[in-house]
């Protein structure tokens, strides 16, 4: 899919989110991926994540601000 | 009385601070109550001017603060409902002029008064925002459906919660039900679960909104406006009443036309 067939409404909720995620954080985007990939290490260590589909997000929920990540692993479904 | 105190404010500039604050005062008053709406943007006031109000300032807030005047003095009664009072910012002065300190003392004597002080804040993070929030009971926040606006909203619901003001609820201004339909302006399920925070209404674009400003005279007041009603809505809310959120029409008979003849 070109990136332009996707509505610009999905475009703005991903750049939204991507970009919150920082901002709870307060982390740059090098110390974000540099924090992934530190993750993948360690997982690797024990289990084969599947490093292409890893979803990071921080989330607000009632009373916390939590950091919620997916690290598939590979092969599964 | 013990008056509620809310603070109407943004992060961003230009989503609608200033127009939401008077007509949310405007249409506490027509429910009867006794508000007094407080200019909190010292330097670059416009609520006055919003309100029509801008030939009857004699006194500001910052008079009131270093005991020029009275507080009632300073106070510009609304004639246009019994119980609407502005006590218009400071045009020639800056942001320091009034602590937070000072903004809570005068919150709390108007508080004996009135049933509700609504607060425009400034825009930005800086001491202006503190004044403003200094003293709050409630905030709401506003927002429009564009990523800077509501980044910044999420900015400063963190800076509410820090300062000890929990649960602020949300205002989506001008949007557009037309754009959302075909996949181009977020919507308002796409922001509320993002910003994870209580939604007290979405006011819809409207063109009335620069005809009322024009005008100086807030378009809650007209019965017949979209944003009108979306205003009276969130008053209501406020109040504590339940009301379902507006229905945001998909596309007028107008701009149907205007497609089939190809004028837009």
């Amino acid at each position: 899919m070109k990136s332009d067939d996707k509505k610009s409404k999905s475009v703005a909720k991903e750049r939204l989110q991507f970009v919150l995620v920082q901002d709870r954080v307060k982390l740059t985007p090098d110390e974000m991926d540099a924090m992934r990939d530190e993750l993948i290490e360690v997982l690797s260590k024990y289990i084969d994540v599947d490093s292409q589909k890893i979803e990071m997000d921080v989330r607000r929920e009632d009373d916390m601000t939590a950091l919620v990540a997916n690290f598939p692993l590979k092969g599964s479904k | 009385m013990a008056g509620k105190t809310i603070v109407i404010t943004s992060g961003k500039g230009g989503v609608g601070k200033t127009t939401s604050s008077a007509n949310i005062g405007t249409a506490l008053a027509m429910q009867g109550n006794k508000v007094c709406l407080i200019d909190a943007d010292i330097g670059l006031r416009n609520l006055d001017v919003v309100m029509g109000l801008e030939n009857r300032i004699v006194y500001d807030i910052v008079d009131v603060v270093e005991n020029n005047c009275r507080l009632e003095q300073a106070m510009i009664r609304d004639k246009r409902y019994d119980g609407l009072y502005l006590l218009p910012a400071a045009q020639t002065r800056d942001k320091t002029s009034v602590t937070p300190f000072q903004m809570k003392e005068l919150i709390e004597k108007l508080k004996e008064d009135m049933d509700y002080i609504v607060v425009d804040s400034p825009a930005g993070i800086e001491q202006g925002f503190k004044n403003a929030i200094a003293g709050a009971d409630r905030a709401i926040i506003v927002t429009t459906p564009e990523i800077s606006a509501v980044r910044d909203a999420d900015r400063i619901i963190g800076l509410l919660e820090a300062e000890g003001l929990r649960d602020p609820e949300v205002i989506i201004n001008r949007i557009r039900a037309d754009m959302v339909e075909r996949g181009d302006m977020m919507g308002i399920e796409d922001m509320i679960e993002i910003l994870a925070i209580d939604l007290i209404g979405i006011v819809p674009e409207d063109e009335g909104i620069v005809v009322s400003t024009n005008r100086g005279e807030p378009i809650a007041l007209n019965d017949n406006a979209k944003a009108g009603q979306a205003y009276r809505n969130i008053a209501r809310r406020i109040m504590g009443e339940d009301l379902p959120m507006m229905k945001l029409e998909k596309d007028s008979f107008i701009s149907r036309f205007k497609k089939l003849v190809g004028l837009s």
